[in-house]
């Protein structure tokens, strides 16, 4: 057996390697495979009427204009594609007592949301469609609606699905220790704050899109889209439309952003399924923006009463807090919205010591936008309310906020152990990560700058945060409460007849490189030149079963499939070349695509070698059986999920004038275990850092009392933009996971995770010596100002 | 978010043009980057799109009697690459890096944008702080329109149906005259907060704010304020200034930032 480590340190290993990924060149000559792209002989164009009221009966609707508008192929009412479609309901049993109504593609009778289908129209072409749904005609009672989380189970609020009695989905406490011995105790001083944070969404550059075709012939659906679950939706459209599952291909190609939205079972989407069956041609659906913002599930939304206790010295005594979380009228299927919540509960505080813990989670219906996962599911919620509450009590004792850190940080001799809330934790490098992150921004000469320039009336501010990340989840994150996701992938090699390597995985490629990465694993531990391999990911009908991509999963769990997978072709391949050239397989190797001794010199070509195999097996012994294909799959066995960890500062300026808050410098120092690609590792940690600072200072879908989503377009709903960014600093720490023999963790999400808590503390950091300090995200001007009681 | 069908017409003359606006529902298209959106958020359906894209009668910038006359289809882009702009209409220059980005600036036309009269946009306050006019032309013959009477309301002009704008005249600086420009937006390129342009010659000080109210607005109590070079008691002035809140930021966060806005715009003019 080959030493794990060699694999490493192979002459032609590309594990560790900044390699060029294989779709950049194609990608950005313009000949992506985006689902738009698609055209198709036939095919329908979609477009959906949408409710303009948060909550309202459907009391008629009108379609006879519609249909008859020249170019129409067919208009479907709720209650009409309800026919074809087995209604769906976002519960998880492991979530005891989640609770969600059956929820329909295109709401029937009543819609719940401003932006629910109530009707859809198909024609030869979106205009046409659109034109004909402005002739729909739809009577509605408008009902009184529960927007406000915050109110969402007071006595008067309504109830959305009366037969629950109240708005509640989902309820769950955490008790350890004695919180409140430790409250009380007279040796502690307590800081207590309400935070805030706002909905936002993940903007993706392409928004969501399907092109579904069915052929009656084979009672079979060809469904194309941009997503991040393949075979999630393969069970889903069977399921729901009642075909057999192996008749249902599920294809994403080149997906143009995802960070989590593009993996729930969206009504859009599913009708577009059902209608290609009912109609047999196929059907296109492309979200426009404004359908994006109405739609794409919403993130976050948490109102947070937190509070912490720390002795003297600053070690924290006990952290509590109640979190109410507002998810929209249902749970989102087949994840759930009770997921985000539970994240919270479960991270909050797990980088630290934390003997006495208490948090209690509320999940509330209301008429807005469904709210789901998205990247960094409760990260930054968690992240915030402990590592703002740990600066705002280092800041009310007088301690310096790194010395509150590694006081308090659990030690890196001390894996594996478990979290205040139980999760297991093993091979983490908190203060490994804090030291280099000190070392890296030059703390004590920023801190004396900063106290410099007060002095000048320039309100700089260091905010950090100690985070950790749930990454490569074992099937006790989905599979073990029912739903159909794969918690193990699978990948396969082929040796072809020219000597290069077909490779195949279940996880997929959303633009974050990950076929990068498999090509790199697949040709560095087989042993050819990463050019000669070619990876196909995104197709039920042609990869192996498997989750896809979510929960940072791609590199630590396809990877290491991967590894196996070729680590089990070379020894298979291997098995071959001892025959053909009289040797032992274990005095061979495989190096840039020859099969060679064990000092490196070549004997064989793979090519040779294959050839030989295809085409003259006559040449080879009679009961030799050569296998030039390998598959492996891998899961995560003995942990529910192997966390990363990391340190991140921000460093801000904050005008007490105008309210507005420039990041001037910020700094992440990541253990997402092996490193397989640096420069693909950085970029997801820049890209998760920059959508935290999104989320903590621009980004947020904002309401009406009454349920009106206010911005639906680029313009009024404010992502970040690269001429505000800081320039972000990233450094690793590598702790590689003893769960598998490539020792990655996953890395896509630590940004988006760790940057909102630290930018909140560099904000209140500035703020401090004005007399006041912010919670609530997005940190606007106008917040800030009236904190300041400015206005 | 398509837009519904419609007419489309590319006119060579000034006078093809306005016969094909006297048509019903004919909306004219400059640099389309306001109508575009609007259309595909079927905010606007014009049955007919006049293209003005093809009119040199409305291209050009000439310097006479100390007026500069820029056409109505001139791009932002031309007008940074003006020297005639850059040098004698600072406050103009001032503002137009503030305008979206560059590739909006390539296609947007000063005239779309007087035309559009967005309360947040910045040509329009420019405008009005240098004593400018619109000239329009409709069949009736052309005519000419002081700047001050030029925003009427939310998206309203004194331009009448049918009629196109023309040009923009302003005037140059004159030797001596300072200019104060500043502008707060949370991200670059979009529309500010609040923002404010000062044109001062001598103890004649003209402020038109943008961003505040729904149309750009002069501030005559400042204007008195700052003529006597008081600077509190021109931001104490803008208590009376009737302010409108947006999505981004209430009335009292609106009135607050002009202030601040004011401040730094004058700190600018007299430095
Ligand atoms: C992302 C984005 C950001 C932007 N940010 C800013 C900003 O920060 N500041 C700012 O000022 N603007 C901004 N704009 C708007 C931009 O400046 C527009 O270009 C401008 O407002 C309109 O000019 P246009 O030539 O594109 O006009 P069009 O879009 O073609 O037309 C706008 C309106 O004016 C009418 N019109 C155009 N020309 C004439 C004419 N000669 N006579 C009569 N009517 C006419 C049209 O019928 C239409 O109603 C932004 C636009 C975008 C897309």
């Amino acid at each position: 057996m080959t030493n794990p480590l060699n694999l490493f340190d192979r002459p032609n290993s590309y594990i560790g390697k900044t390699v060029p990924r294989p779709d950049a060149r194609r990608l950005l000559e313009g000949r992506g495979r985006f689902v738009d792209d698609i055209q198709l002989p036939r095919m329908g164009h979609a477009a959906f009427l949408r409710s303009p009221h948060a909550h309202a009966r459907i009391v008629s609707i009108d379609v006879a204009a519609a249909r008859a508008h020249p170019g129409v192929i067919a208009v479907f009412t709720g209650a009409e594609m309800a026919q074809h479609v087995e209604p769906y309901v976002g519960v998880l049993t492991h979530l005891a007592g989640l609770r969600s109504a059956p929820q329909h593609p295109i709401a029937v009778d009543i819609a719940r949301w401003q932006g629910e289908p109530v009707a859809m129209v198909i024609a030869d072409s979106r205009a046409t469609a659109e034109d004909a749904a402005e002739l729909i005609e739809v009577e509605y009672d408008e009902l009184p609606a529960a927007c406000d989380a915050e109110t969402a189970l007071d006595p008067g609020t309504p109830v959305i699905h009366p037969a629950f009695g109240n708005n509640l989905a989902w309820e769950r406490t955490v008790d350890v220790g004695d919180v409140d011995a430790a409250f009380a105790r007279d040796d502690v001083t307590v800081v207590e704050r309400t935070m805030r944070f706002g909905r936002h969404t993940g903007v993706t550059l392409e928004p969501r899109a399907a092109v579904a075709e069915f052929d009656p012939s084979e009672d079979r659906l060809t469904f194309h889209y941009s997503g991040q679950a393949p075979h999630m939706m393969q069970f889903i459209f069977a399921k729901h439309l009642g075909l057999p599952e192996e008749n249902v291909r599920v294809v994403a190609e080149d997906v143009g952003g995802s960070f989590g939205i593009k993996i729930h079972t969206y009504g859009d989407e599913v009708a577009t399924a059902a209608a290609a069956k009912v109609l047999r041609r196929p059907v296109k659906f492309v979200a426009d923006r404004a359908e994006s913002f109405m739609t794409d599930i919403h993130a976050r939304d948490h109102v947070v009463e937190g509070r912490m206790a720390v002795t003297a010295d600053g070690g924290i005594a006990a952290l509590a807090f109640d979190d109410l979380t507002g998810i929209g009228p249902f749970s989102m299927y087949p994840r759930t919205s009770a997921i985000e919540a539970n994240q919270v509960l479960n991270l909050t505080g797990a980088p630290y010591v934390v003997p006495n813990y208490r948090a209690t989670a509320r999940v509330v219906f209301q008429n807005k936008n469904m709210m789901c996962q998205y990247r960094a599911v409760g990260h930054p919620i968690a992240m915030a309310i402990c590592d703002g509450l740990l600066e705002d009590a280092a800041a009310a004792i007088g301690m310096d906020p790194v010395a509150i850190r590694r006081r308090n940080l659990m030690r890196d001799d001390g894996y594996p152990c478990a979290s205040a809330s139980g999760m297991k934790l093993a091979d983490l490098s908190h203060h490994k990560a804090m030291d280099r992150l000190v070392e890296l921004m030059d703390y004590d000469r920023l801190r004396a700058e900063n106290a410099a320039l007060r002095a000048q009336g320039i309100h700089r501010g260091i905010g950090f945060c100690s985070m950790v990340e749930v990454t490569n989840p074992s099937p006790m994150f989905y599979g073990v409460g029912g739903a159909p996701i794969a918690s193990q992938d699978g990948a396969t090699l082929r040796l072809d007849a020219g000597g290069g390597l077909q490779v195949a995985s279940s996880v997929t490629e959303q633009g974050q490189g990950t076929n990068a990465i498999l090509a790199q694993i697949a040709a560095g531990v087989f042993g050819v030149p990463i050019e000669r391999v070619r990876v196909k990911t995104g197709d039920t009908e042609t990869v192996p079963y498997g989750g896809g991509t979510w929960a940072s999963r791609g590199a630590g769990i396809g990877g290491e499939a991967m590894l196996q997978a070729a680590l089990a072709l070379k020894s298979q391949v291997l098995d071959v070349a001892a025959v053909i050239l009289q040797a032992r397989p274990d005095d061979l190797d495989i190096r840039d695509g020859s099969v060679t001794d064990a000092n490196g010199t070549p004997r064989m070509t793979l090519s040779d070698l294959a050839r030989t195999v295809y085409y003259r097996g006559n040449e080879l012994p009679s009961d030799l059986t050569p296998e030039l294909i390998a598959t492996r799959h891998y899961r995560v066995t003995d942990f529910p999920f192997v966390f990363t960890n990391g340190a991140m500062a921000a460093h801000v300026e904050v005008d007490p004038d105008t309210g507005f808050v420039r990041v001037l410098d910020f700094w992440a120092v990541e253990d997402c275990g092996r490193v397989i690609n640096p420069q693909l590792v950085d970029e997801q940690i820049r890209g998760g850092v920059v959508q935290g600072i999104g989320g903590a200072l621009y980004e947020e879908c904002l309401y009406s009392p009454e349920g009106q989503l206010l911005n639906t377009t680029m313009a009024d709903y404010l992502v970040p933009m690269a001429g505000e960014m800081p320039d972000i600093h990233v450094a690793h720490v590598e702790t590689p996971t003893r769960t598998s023999v490539l020792g990655a963790k996953g890395a896509g999400e630590a940004g988006t995770g760790g940057a909102p808590a630290a930018v909140m503390n560099a904000v209140n950091d500035a703020l401090r010596p004005l007399g006041t300090s912010i919670w609530q995200m997005p940190m606007t001007p106008e917040r800030i100002l009236k904190a300041l009681g400015r206005v | 978010m398509k837009a519904p069908d419609f007419r489309y017409e590319r006119p060579a003359s000034l006078s093809e043009a306005l016969a094909l606006l006297a048509e019903e529902d004919a909306t004219p298209i400059a640099g389309g980057q306001s109508l575009m959106p609007m259309m595909n958020f079927r905010m606007a359906a014009p049955a007919l799109l006049v293209d003005l894209n093809g009119l040199a009668d409305l291209a050009g910038i000439t310097a006479a009697d100390g007026w500069l006359t820029i056409g109505a289809m001139t791009r932002y882009a031309a007008l940074e690459g003006s020297a005639q702009v850059m040098e004698g209409v600072p406050l103009m220059a001032r503002a137009l890096p503030h305008i979206a980005h560059p590739a909006i600036r390539t296609r947007g036309t000063l005239g779309g944008s007087l035309a559009l009269a967005d309360p947040a946009a910045e040509m329009p306050a420019v405008l009005l702080a240098l004593g400018g006019e619109v000239v329009v032309e409709g069949p009736g013959g052309p005519r000419t329109i002081a700047a001050d009477d030029w925003a009427t309301g939310l998206y309203e002009t004194a331009r009448a149906p049918g009629e196109l704008v023309t040009a923009i005249r302003v005037p140059l600086a004159a030797p001596g005259q300072r200019f104060g420009f500043h502008e707060l937006a949370r991200r670059h390129g979009d529309y500010a907060l609040a923002g404010v342009c000062i044109a001062a010659t001598g103890d004649a000080v003209r402020v038109a704010f943008f961003a505040i109210s729904d149309r750009p607005v002069r501030a005559p109590g400042a204007e008195a304020a700052l003529a006597t070079g008081d600077i509190d008691a021109a931001v104490a002035a803008l208590a009376d200034l009737p302010i409108d809140g947006d999505l981004h930021a209430g009335p009292d966060t609106k009135r607050h930032l002009a202030g601040v806005a004011l401040r730094r715009a004058w700190a600018e003019a007299t430095s």
